[in-house]
């Protein structure tokens, strides 16, 4: 390891002038050495960004090169964890340091010491490479499986029974370790055989969501809005009730409190689809909008990796991040510091592209051991001022397949989720809606079409009302508000604290059925001449959950 | 580390609070740094950056009278920290920390750092049971909650000052045997608001510690001022197991301070000017608030932002809004009315309302009927607006009860007046106005 000294200072850039550097290699700042990583390599010196506070740091501080870039440590262990955006346990911070994160000090992402019970799937003599299954740990209620890292080569024993991290695994032929746990760069997606086009749905238990804007598993979906209009509480939700093996979580420069709220909530709630604990399907990844700004720009990688990795198991994998914005605002803070050529609100250029390459991580894939696994990833983004025109919305809406508009209005309104039903789009929506059709009812694909109808209808009518106000207007065009305004409330609005705040696809189906078949019924007695509120009053009978 | 002080003689360049200084030997960010002037005045300073033996620093008072050739810097090889003692209840302070109530410094019994640390996030508990500021518009329908940060968004004009001095006379907990106390942080005050709010602290007399920066004061102190603020409160809240209410006014003066030191050391401006990492600047303030895991006290936030031109999405507001956890809006027509406070409760929300309501702590019926009041309210609002249209002739008869119901709710429910109302009258009030208009509460 080389070392070197502290040049300059500026924020959380650190100029040094150790030799030998590579791009992006991980380094050691100060005596309290605090985990940097570099980004600008001169003859004269090189420029390294400081993940952590460099209050208190000086010039003439030694500088080590670890020679390997930021990396998170993959192996059993992870589920149920929170970590921050290096991958530090916030809980065994907790009690080392107390309620305080006063010094910041490295910390391994796994628990070398716990005991695990290893059942080795290779014999002696098997060959191995990279990503292939080498056996399986219980880890909670999933199969861990451990995976071959980047050695390959021949089995000379493998371990079985009571095994900690700290022993290795078993040994190839030569000598070198199998071990139980291994590290991979943040920055470089994870690789697979194969990637395949999103046609499965992920459900959410959202019925604006599964029903006229559907997610398809290994997709991306962003869900930008003003502040108040309730992104973290729907991620929450979703987070709650998504149908995947597993959720990865980042809350990215939001909140204190509300990752409180979640950790317990977590704890108390049990997954719908099994019936465990929520918090033990749950990966945490936690950077606070206090905590140092640059750990806030490395968190959604490690967060994206630890996803990968359980995605290579074969697991349906949910990647949530709350909020993207934040991430750019450290991506620009960074490149602020760097004193490079901004581009558009003062973000770099290379905005659009680190967030397309980072999106782009999402997907169906065969793996390397030929299982599938998807991973899916819904991203909220806080444009300022509620402004959809801004630079981070417009490049996320480039890659990704849906989009969820909350409407600050909806909010106001009190309708939650306040997701705009006319400007969201989703564009798996005809590939799933024929996975709905076959697997949920037939008609799902046309009664969608008939729900969009009247919530078009019930707008333009709305207009001439304005004008003549609601007397004036026609019985069946009355009867679509009536109707429009049962599916806004009953069936689009979901409150997030209520029983109704999963609703499963059968739920889902019946709700909008009866709504339909209401208005249906109301309408043919208009046509025989009852008057409108007869024919109103006369079925209340169709309501479910309401 | 060099523990020692070293004195230098070496300004190069003087621009603003900002100072260069040459061959500088192992300066650290932050070290807090003494400058005298030549007329033996001196003034406390931070090292901001460093770049091989030339150090910037700012200066956290005046930089009036410095000069190139005579003034000293001396590195103190320390970091900013804040003299605490249970004997600060009371006391009233500069943005400097000086007292400003005639009255000599306490005596330390402890210092702690100005910055503060990042709370770890699984250290927090989450924020419970409810703060009576006596407002109805706020206990009944956004209940504050102890360890919630919940802004007031006012407008030039409105009288946001009014606002905060009720809630500075009124504020107290549920619970008896909490100890309780209120923090005030008061950036860029005109002689005439110090005057209205002197008042106010003189007739609390103790049971909170205010913090005064002047209009005329440094710019320097108004960044300050907050900090110092808050490093007492997560002192009495963790150390001493109080409960602390922090109320900040005006916010809005805090950014501008922000963006003219921002400016004035050359960084990139960001929207209108502010600084683009003015959001982790705010989050910095506002996620100090909160409740710890295993400790009693807490402590919570409630900022004051004047949003500049009544906008919104202005970068102020708007950031704050993103950290905070909801917003009580004041609003001009209420005011043009007369309704005193006047809160508009259809844009204001409190986030973690749910956390300090209901049975045991509120009472059973509190959500309830707070989601009556709101929707009927929303729809009477909704009404006035076809009423502008269509007249009062051509409104049903179902709607009239409700748009005479908004109107009610305005002049009785927010417009309370000078009287404070606990969280039992306020929803009493709610209930008894439902009654009249024999609106159905389900």
């Amino acid at each position: 390891m080389q070392t070197g000294k502290i040049l300059g200072i500026s924020g959380p850039t650190v100029s040094v002038d150790l030799k030998g550097l590579k791009l992006y290699e991980r380094v050691f700042v100060g005596h309290g050495l605090l985990t940097g990583e570099v980004v600008r390599l001169e003859r004269s010196h090189a420029v390294i960004q400081v993940y952590e506070e460099t209050r208190g740091l000086g010039v003439g501080e030694p500088v080590k090169g670890l020679g390997m870039p930021l990396t998170v440590r993959l192996g059993p262990g992870l589920m149920g964890s929170m970590y921050d955006g290096l991958q530090r346990p916030l809980e065994r911070m907790r009690k080392e340091m107390g309620p305080f994160i006063r010094v910041w000090k490295e910390m391994y992402g796994l628990d070398y010491i716990k005991r695990w019970n290893f059942k080795p799937a290779v014999r002696m003599g098997d060959e191995l490479q990279y990503g292939m299954i080498v056996g399986e740990i219980q880890e909670g209620a999933f199969k861990h499986y451990i995976m071959c890292g980047a050695e390959k080569g021949m089995v000379a024993w493998i371990a079985s029974g009571d095994i900690s991290l700290d022993e290795p695994f078993g040994e190839f032929t030569g000598g070198l370790e199998i071990p139980g746990c291994h590290e991979w760069p943040v920055r470089m997606p994870r690789p697979y055989r194969k990637k395949f086009a999103p046609v499965t749905p992920l459900v959410t238990g959202q019925r604006i969501i599964d029903f006229l804007f559907p997610l398809a598993r290994g997709g991306a979906a962003i869900i930008p809005g003003g502040f108040g209009t309730g992104k973290t509480i729907f991620e929450q939700s979703v987070a709650k009730f998504a149908d995947v093996d597993i959720v990865v979580y980042v809350g990215c420069g939001e909140r204190g409190n509300e990752m409180a709220d979640l950790i317990a909530e977590f704890d108390e709630l049990e997954d719908p689809w099994t019936k465990r604990r929520l918090r033990d399907r749950t990966i945490l990844v936690v950077n606070t909008s206090n905590m140092p700004v640059a750990a806030r720009e490395a968190s959604i990688y490690t967060a994206v990796t630890m996803a990968e990795y359980y995605r290579d198991m074969g697991y349906n994998v949910l990647f949530l991040a709350d909020s993207l914005s934040r991430w750019a605002e450290a991506l620009r803070e960074i490149s602020t510091s760097l004193e490079e050529m901004p581009g558009e609100e003062g973000y770099p250029t290379y905005l659009a592209s680190r967030l397309s390459s980072f999106i782009e991580r999402a997907g169906v894939v065969e793996t390397m051991s030929g299982r599938i696994g998807s991973l899916s990833m819904i991203l909220s983004v806080s444009p300022p001022g509620g402004d959809f025109t801004e630079p981070v919305t417009q490049a996320c809406l480039r890659t990704t397949g849906a989009f969820f508009m909350l409407d600050t209005s909806l909010a106001h309104r009190r309708h939650f989720p306040a997701i705009n039903w006319f400007q969201s789009y989703s564009l798996y929506a005809k590939d799933l809606s024929e996975h709905y059709c076959r697997e949920v009812a037939p008609e799902w694909e046309d009664l969608r079409r008939r729900c969009n109808q009247l919530l078009q209808q019930e707008e333009s009518i709305r207009e001439v009302a304005e004008i003549v106000g609601v007397e004036g207007l026609q019985d069946a065009d009355r009867l679509v508000m009536r109707v429009a305004e049962r599916i806004r409330n009953e069936f689009l609005g979901q409150n997030a604290y209520s029983d109704d705040a999963f609703s499963p696809p059968d739920k889902t189906l019946a709700l909008i059925k009866s709504i339909i078949a209401y208005h249906d019924r109301a309408a043919e007695k208009l046509k025989q001449g009852i008057a409108l509120d007869e024919a109103m009053k006369s079925d209340e009978v169709g309501r479910v959950g309401g | 580390m060099r523990l020692s002080e070293h004195t230098y003689r070496t300004i190069s360049t003087i621009a603003g609070p900002l100072l260069f200084v040459e061959k500088v030997q192992a300066a650290r960010i932050g070290e807090v740094v003494r400058v005298v002037m030549p007329d033996g005045r001196s003034t406390d300073a931070e090292v901001l950056e460093i770049d091989g033996e030339t150090v910037l620093v700012e200066v956290y008072g005046t930089t009036q009278g410095v000069d190139i050739e005579k003034t000293t810097v001396t590195f103190t090889d320390a970091i900013k920290k804040v003299p605490l003692s249970p004997d600060i209840v009371g006391r009233i302070f500069n943005g400097s920390f000086v007292p400003k109530d005639g009255a000599p410094l306490f005596i330390p019994e402890k210092w702690m750092p100005l910055t503060g640390s990042p709370m770890n996030p699984a250290a927090r508990a989450r924020p419970a049971d409810f703060i009576e500021t006596g407002i109805t518009a706020i206990d009944g329908l956004n209940t504050l909650v102890r360890g919630q940060k919940l802004p007031i968004f006012s407008c030039a004009g409105l009288p946001s000052k009014e606002v905060v001095a009720f809630i500075l006379r009124n504020a107290r907990l549920a619970q008896a045997d909490r100890s309780f106390v209120v923090v005030f942080a008061a950036l860029g005050l005109t002689f005439h608001e110090y005057s209205f709010y002197q008042r106010v602290l003189d007739e609390m007399r103790t049971g909170f510690v205010a913090f005064v920066n002047m209009a005329d004061e440094p710019v320097m102190e108004r960044l300050l001022a907050p900090r110092f603020a808050l490093t007492v409160a997560e002192y009495l809240a963790f150390e001493k197991n109080m409960d602390v209410l922090v109320i900040i006014t005006d916010m809005t003066n805090y950014c501008d301070a922000l963006r003219e030191i921002s400016t004035a050391r050359e960084e990139l401006p960001g929207r209108r000017g502010y600084p683009g990492y003015m959001y982790s600047d705010l989050a910095s303030l506002y996620e100090r608030a909160g409740r710890i895991r295993d400790r009693v006290g807490s402590v919570t936030m409630l900022p004051v932002v004047t949003m500049p031109e009544d906008d919104i999405t202005h970068p102020i507001p708007d950031l704050t809004g993103y950290i905070t956890e909801g917003q009580i809006v004041l609003s001009r027509e209420l005011h043009q009315k007369g309704v005193s406070p006047p809160i508009d409760v259809l844009p204001s929300l409190s986030r973690l309302m749910q956390k300090g309501i209901g049975e045991g702590r509120t009472r059973a019926d509190h959500r309830n009927t707070a989601n009556h009041l709101y929707k009927y309210y929303a729809k009477g609002r909704d009404l006035r607006r076809l009423e502008a249209i269509v007249g009062r002739d051509g409104m049903t008869k179902a709607d009239l009860p409700m748009l005479d119901f908004a109107d009610a709710f305005e002049q009785e429910i927010i417009g309370q007046g000078p009287a404070r109302r606990t969280v039992q009258e306020s929803l009493d009030a709610g209930l008894v106005l439902m009654k009249k208009f024999s609106l159905e509460v389900s």
